[in-house]
């Protein structure tokens, strides 16, 4: 492939435009001291990969992508760190001791990365797969084997077209329907566990934990008015 | 269009840089940024492979990676707030014994 093909076409540039943003991104994502322009970096990035997707016929992954990630998991990220006072992290060193381990094998696993996808493999123009709208209605026959047994088997009677999320759908709720059951099941649990180990422990028949700042304003007021009194 | 292999070399890239940032990093929040980033990667190689291959299998994992994401972040969200209570510190190092 030379050089003027590669760069010849609108989705291509969009491709390295987008793809620069998300790599240059994710870069700062790691190198930024403060948390919260991480998690802001970590947003740029998102995005990146949503719009990939959706170049790539995956518009309703690109929505849950948005949706999900940048919705829901970015603002948790930037609650915990507004919960957790970052201010004294200022001081001390970002990197850890490994952290010359950590470049290390981030650029062997990317060689080896690489070196599976260099050889000519996957460089050939994909056109846009029309699979991705359809959905095929299947349907038990029997079927007759080159060995002559007869033996049922689900097979696609007709496809139809449909939009992209139509399509997701019917698979979702058709042949994935288990996994779909264990995702939500997934999703309970997590959530559990989430609020069980996130609270804070009681002790005895103690109703309410008072935060630690909040405990000490209140003793300093107990102190002035005793001392007032007195 | 770009082709499949350009794809699969941006995740790699942007996988690597988040396995750099998990084992660099001494903040444990940023350690579970990188995470989600490397589990982003993989979800662009899905896509990609689901738009060469023409199936709509690749998107449904996708979702599937999507979800386990979101609880995965969470609890460990949770896990840190915790810590934080337990140190007053969420740097990886500090949380070296097991039995905390």
């Amino acid at each position: 492939m030379d050089s003027q093909q590669l760069l010849s076409g609108i989705p291509m540039l969009v491709f390295f435009v987008i793809g620069t943003v998300a790599v240059a991104s994710s870069i700062l994502v790691v190198a930024m001291r403060n948390p919260v322009h991480s998690a802001l970096f970590l947003l740029v990035t998102f995005m990146c990969v949503a719009a990939l997707f959706i170049m790539q016929g995956a518009e309703f992954v690109g929505a849950v992508q948005v949706l999900v990630y940048a919705g829901g998991i970015m603002v948790l990220f930037l609650f915990v760190v507004m919960l957790i006072n970052v201010r004294h992290l200022s001081d001390e060193k970002m990197l850890s001791p490994y952290g010359l381990a950590g470049i290390g094998i981030a650029l062997v696993i990317f060689i080896l990365f690489a070196s599976m996808v260099r050889p000519g493999a996957y460089h050939d123009e994909v056109l846009r797969p029309d699979n991705l709208q359809r959905y095929g209605i299947h349907k038990h026959r029997k079927v007759t084997t080159a060995d002559g047994r007869v033996v049922r088997r689900n097979v696609v009677k007709r496809s139809k077209r449909v939009g992209n999320s139509e399509a997701i759908g019917m698979l979702l709720y058709g042949d994935y329907v288990v996994p779909f059951e264990i995702a939500s099941l997934f999703l309970l649990v997590g959530m559990v566990g989430a609020i069980v180990i996130g609270k804070r422990q009681l002790e005895g028949n103690q109703e309410e934990a008072i935060p630690a700042f909040m405990a000490k304003v209140v003793a300093e007021e107990k102190e002035v008015k005793e001392a007032m009194s007195a | 269009m770009p082709s499949t292999s350009a794809f699969l070399m941006l995740s790699g890239t942007i996988f690597c840089i988040g396995l750099a940032g998990v084992v660099m990093r001494r903040n444990m929040i940023t350690v579970l940024m990188c995470i989600e980033l490397m589990m982003n990667a993989v979800n662009i190689n899905f896509i990609a492979f689901s738009y060469r291959l023409s199936s709509l299998e690749g998107q449904v994992f996708t979702i599937f990676i999507i979800t386990v994401a979101a609880g995965e972040a969470a609890v460990g969200l949770a896990i840190i707030i915790q810590m934080y209570r337990l140190k007053n510190s969420i740097n990886v190092d500090d949380s070296r014994e097991l039995n905390g």
